[in-house]
C-alpha cells in the first residue's frame, strides 16, 4: 500500500553520506602511461581468458593477449604497447593471486593501435553484433564485470521488452558513471540504440539518481526521437543501483526470488557498459582503458581518470599526488561493497569503478557488541530479510536454517552492517555462510 | 613506485563505512534522556529519591562489574537497568532492598542469560517483580509529595533483614489505588504534572512523554511500541467508560495514572526484550495495552503495567516468528506455504 506516491523507489535501503562532491565536477582526464601494466587473465565473471602470448613478445596496444575461453568469457587486450616481460601469478584485486601478463610499457611508443576496421553496426545481424562486442572484450563496467555480450544474446525462449540502463551510481564517492553521462551522453545513447536493435526490445529507460541533475540534463538533451528512450530520475538511496532494486523502482515489479530479470522481460546494463558498446562501434577499439574515480579523504588530488587496464593502484595513486599521512585503507569500488586492497601492486581491472582511499578516522571500530534487537537491519535490508536472525544463525553455524530464511536472496549489499549499532559484521557473516553452505552441499552431493 | 604509506594498509570486509552511532551511544542517550525525570523525582520526593536511585544504579552496576564479562559497564545497559528500576520504586524504600532488587535484576534477569542482548525479560522489571514478591509492604508504601524538601520519606536507612519500624511519614494511596478501592478519581492535571503519590519516576506523565519523544526523534526508541500501548489502553478504557461511567475510569485517567507512561516509553521499548519487526511491535504494544487494562480493572492489584510487560516479553520469540518479513521477490502465498 502506498498512500503517497514518492516517485520511483524501492523499499528500505540506507542513506550513507554521498560524498560525491570531491569529484563530481571534475572532467575526465587521461593519465599518462605507467611504466608497466599487469593484465590478469581473470577480469570478468565467467571463464578466465586463455593466454595467447609468450614471454618476450612485443605487443602493440590493442593486440589480443588472451582469448575468450567460451561464450561466457571475454578476451583481454594489451592496454599499452611494449614487451611481455613475465607471465605468472600476481596479486589480484579480489585478494587472491591470479595468472597475469606483465607488459613493460615502451616509453617511446606513440601508443596507437594497429589499423582496424570500424564495424558498421547497422549492417550487422544481432549475432554479428554480439560477436563484435565479445571480440572487443567488453564486460560490465559497473563492478560485477559480467561479459556484456552474453546479456545481448538471451536464450531464444525469452524476449527482452525493456532495457534499463543503470546510471544510479548509489555508492558514496563514485562519480565514474556520472561523468560518463555528462561528458559522453551521445555514446550512451548509441550504446542504447545498438542494444535495442540487437535485442529487438521496445524501450530503453535510463535510471539516474536525482543527485546528478547535470547527467539527467545531458542525457535528456541528446535523447533520440526515433526510438523509445527515456530518462527516469530516481530517489537517492543505497542500493538503488542493485539490479533488483532498480527494476523495482523503474517497473514497480519484483524479480521473483531465484529468477533472473529476464523472466520479467527486463535487462539491465550499466551506463558505462552502454557507452563502451557505443565506443566500440565508434572507434573500432576494444576495451583497453576504463574510467576510474580516485577519491576519498586519503588521496591528495581526487580525480576522474581514464586509466589503462592493468595500471597498478600504486602508480595510479602516485598520479593523484599520493596519499595523505592518515590514509588507512585502499578500496576498489565504493565503500559499501568495494574490496580493500592489501597490495599496492594490484592492478586496475575492467570492473574497477573507483579507488577510494579512506582514513583511519573512517575505519570502523573492530569491536562489536551483542545484537540488541533494535531492528535497524530489518528496516535497512532492501531484500526484506531478517539480518538479525540470520546473524544469530550464522554465528552458531546453522547454515541449513539460514537457507530456509532466504540466505540466497541476500545480495551482500552491506546495508545491514552499515546501520547496525552493535557493529556486527553481518554482510561478512552472510558471505562466509554462503561459501560454507556451498561447501556443505558440494560435500553432500 | 614512489608511493609510500606510513603504516601498513588496513584490509577489512565491506562495508568500509558505518553509520555513526553505536550500542553504547544509544544506551547512554537513554540514560541522558532520563535526567529530567530524575530531576522531577528529586523535586517531588527530595533526597530520598536520590538515595533510592543511587542505590539502584550502584547495585546494578556493581553486579554487572562483579558477575558480568569484563568491560561491559561501559555499554551503559546496567546503568539504565538501575535507573529504571529506581524510578519504579517508592521514595521511602529501604536502600538495602533496593540494592538487592537491582542485583537480582542484573544477575538473574540478565547475566544468567548471557548478558546484554540475550535476556528475555526486562531486567529492571524483573528486579521490581522480585521486590514486589519479597517486600510487598515496603514497595507499596507511598509517601505523599510536597512538604519539606530535606525530609527523608521513609525507612531509607532501615537495617537489612530487620522488620522496618513504621515510619512517621505522611503516606498516601496512589491515584490507581484510590480509584480501585475507593472509587475516587484524582484530578487529571495533578496526574499529568506528577503531583500525586506514586513511584519516583512514574508520576509526571507529560515530562516522560517529552523525554520519550526526544529519544524517538533521534531514532533511539521505537515509537510504535509506546503509541500502540497508549492507544490500546485509551481505546479499551474509553469503551469501558462508555459502558458504565460510574464504574470505569476515563481513558485519560487510565493513561496518565500509575506507571503506564513510564512503562510504555522506557520499559516496553527496551530493544533487547521487544520484538524486532515493526508489525511485531504493534502486536506487542496491543498485547501490553490489553493486559494493563484487564489487570487494573479485573485483577486484584491496582496496577498492572509491570506484569503486562513481563508477560508480553515472554511472547516476543513467538511474535518475532509470526511476523517474519516476506523477502523481496517471494510472494506471500509462497512464504506462507
Ligand atoms: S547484506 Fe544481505 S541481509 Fe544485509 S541488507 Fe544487504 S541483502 Fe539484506
Ligand atoms: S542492527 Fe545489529 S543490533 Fe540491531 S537488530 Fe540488527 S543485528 Fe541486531
Amino acid at each position: 500500500m502506498r498512500l503517497f506516491y514518492r516517485g520511483p523507489h524501492f523499499d528500505h535501503g540506507v542513506h550513507p553520506p554521498e560524498l560525491k562532491e570531491l569529484t563530481s565536477h571534475l572532467p575526465i582526464r587521461r593519465m599518462p602511461y605507467p611504466d608497466e601494466v599487469v593484465l590478469p587473465l581473470r577480469q570478468h565473471a565467467g571463464a578466465p581468458a586463455k593466454l595467447a602470448v609468450n614471454k618476450g613478445d612485443r605487443v602493440i596496444r590493442g593486440d589480443t593477449i588472451a582469448t575468450a575461453s567460451g561464450f561466457v568469457s571475454a578476451p583481454v587486450h594489451a592496454s599499452a604497447s611494449g614487451t611481455v616481460v613475465d607471465i605468472g601469478l600476481w596479486p589480484h584485486p579480489d585478494g587472491t593471486m591470479s595468472d597475469a601478463v606483465r607488459i613493460e610499457v615502451d616509453r617511446y611508443s606513440p601508443q596507437v593501435t594497429r589499423p582496424r576496421m570500424v564495424p558498421h553496426w547497422e549492417g550487422l545481424t544481432p549475432k554479428e553484433i554480439v560477436a563484435a562486442v565479445q571480440n572487443a572484450g567488453v564486460v560490465g563496467l559497473g563492478g560485477a564485470a559480467f561479459p556484456t555480450h552474453v546479456k545481448l544474446a538471451p536464450p531464444p525462449d525469452v524476449s527482452v521488452e525493456t532495457i534499463i540502463l543503470n546510471g544510479a551510481e548509489c555508492e558514496p564517492y563514485l562519480t565514474t558513471d556520472h561523468r560518463i553521462m555528462v561528458e559522453y551522453p551521445g555514446r550512451v545513447q548509441l550504446g542504447a540504440r545498438i542494444m535495442l536493435h540487437t535485442l529487438g526490445a521496445k524501450r530503453v529507460v535510463i535510471g539516474v539518481e536525482r543527485n546528478k541533475p547535470d547527467a539527467i540534463e545531458a542525457l535528456r538533451a541528446t535523447l533520440p526521437t526515433d526510438i523509445d528512450v527515456s530518462v527516469l530520475p530516481l530517489t537517492v538511496k543505497y542500493p538503488q543501483g542493485a539490479e533488483k532494486m532498480l527494476i523495482h523502482a523503474v517497473t514497480g515489479r519484483e524479480v521473483p526470488s531465484g529468477k533472473l530479470p529476464v523472466s520479467l522481460g527486463v535487462l539491465v546494463q550499466n551506463v558505462g557498459s552502454a557507452a563502451s558498446i557505443g565506443e566500440v562501434f565508434e572507434t573500432g577499439l576494444p576495451l583497453l582503458e576504463r574510467i576510474v574515480t580516485v577519491s576519498g579523504p586519503g588521496v591528495k588530488h581526487p580525480a576522474n581518470l581514464i586509466v589503462p587496464v592493468g595500471t597498478k593502484v600504486g602508480d595510479l595513486l602516485d598520479m593523484c599526488g599520493g596519499v595523505t599521512d592518515d590514509a588507512a585503507e585502499i578500496v576498489f569500488g565504493g565503500p559499501m561493497m568495494g574490496v580493500a586492497q592489501g597490495n599496492l601492486d594490484a592492478p586496475i581491472i575492467k570492473g574497477t569503478t573507483g579507488v577510494i582511499v579512506l582514513t583511519f578516522a573512517q575505519v570502523p571500530d573492530a569491536r562489536s557488541y551483542p545484537c540488541i534487537h533494535c531492528g535497524r537491519c530489518l528496516d535497512a535490508c532492501p531484500m526484506m530479510l531478517n539480518p538479525s536472525l540470520l546473524g544469530d544463525l550464522a554465528r552458531t553455524g546453522r547454515y541449513g536454517e539460514m537457507e530456509a530464511e532466504h540466505l540466497a536472496d541476500c545480495m551482500l549489499c552491506g546495508s545491514c552492517t552499515y546501520v547496525c549499532p552493535s557493529n556486527i559484521p553481518l554482510a561478512q557473516l552472510f558471505q562466509a555462510s554462503k561459501s560454507a553452505l556451498k561447501r556443505v552441499k558440494a560435500g553432500a552431493a | 613506485m614512489s608511493l609510500r604509506l606510513g603504516r601498513s594498509l588496513v584490509v577489512t570486509a565491506s562495508p568500509h563505512i558505518r553509520k555513526r552511532d553505536s550500542t553504547p551511544y544509544i544506551m547512554w542517550n537513554v540514560v541522558a534522556s532520563l535526567a529530567p525525570i530524575v530531576g522531577a523525582a528529586v523535586w517531588f520526593f527530595g533526597p530520598s529519591a536520590l538515595l533510592v536511585l543511587a542505590a539502584s544504579v550502584g547495585g546494578a552496576v556493581a553486579t554487572e562489574r562483579v558477575f558480568g564479562k569484563g568491560g561491559t559497564i561501559a555499554d551503559g545497559s546496567a546503568a539504565i537497568t538501575g535507573l529504571l528500576l529506581g524510578l519504579t520504586l517508592p521514595a521511602g524504600m529501604p536502600l538495602w532492598m533496593v540494592v538487592l532488587g537491582a542485583a537480582f535484576g542484573i544477575g538473574l534477569g540478565k547475566l544468567i542469560f548471557g548478558g546484554l542482548g540475550y535476556n528475555i525479560f526486562n531486567p529492571a522489571l524483573l528486579g521490581r517483580a522480585f521486590l514486589q514478591a519479597a517486600f510487598p509492604v515496603a514497595i507499596t508504601t507511598w509517601p505523599a509529595t510536597g512538604g519539606s524538601w530535606l525530609a527523608l520519606r521513609g525507612d531509607n536507612f532501615a537495617i537489612p533483614l530487620m522488620s522496618p519500624r513504621v515510619a512517621d511519614i505522611v503516606t498516601s494511596a496512589t491515584p490507581l489505588g484510590l480509584m480501585k478501592f475507593e472509587h475516587k478519581p484524582t484530578a487529571l492535571w495533578d496526574l499529568m504534572i506528577g503531583t500525586t503519590s506514586g513511584s519516583l519516576g512514574e508520576t509526571a506523565g507529560i515530562l516522560i512523554l517529552i523525554c520519550g519523544a526526544w529519544l524517538a526523534i533521534r531514532g533511539f526508541l521505537n515509537w510504535r511500541i509506546p503509541v500502540s500501548i497508549l492507544a490500546t489502553v485509551a481505546a479499551f478504557s474509553a469503551a469501558l467508560h462508555a459502558l458504565d461511567p460510574a464504574r470505569y475510569a476515563t481513558s485519560l485517567f487510565m493513561v496518565f495514572s500509575g506507571g503506564l507512561i513510564l512503562g510504555a516509553v522506557f520499559m516496553a521499548t527496551d530493544m533487547v526484550t521487544a520484538p524486532v519487526t515493526n508489525l511485531g511491535r504493534w502486536i506487542f504494544g496491543l498485547g501490553i495495552g490489553i493486559l494493563v487494562v484487564v489487570i487494573r480493572v479485573w485483577g486484584g492489584l491496582p496496577e498492572g503495567v509491570m506484569y503486562a510487560i513481563l508477560l508480553m516479553n515472554a511472547m516476543v520469540p513467538f511474535i518475532n516468528r509470526a511476523t517474519q518479513p516476506t523477502p523481496f521477490g517471494v510472494s506471500r502465498a509462497k512464504a506462507a506455504a
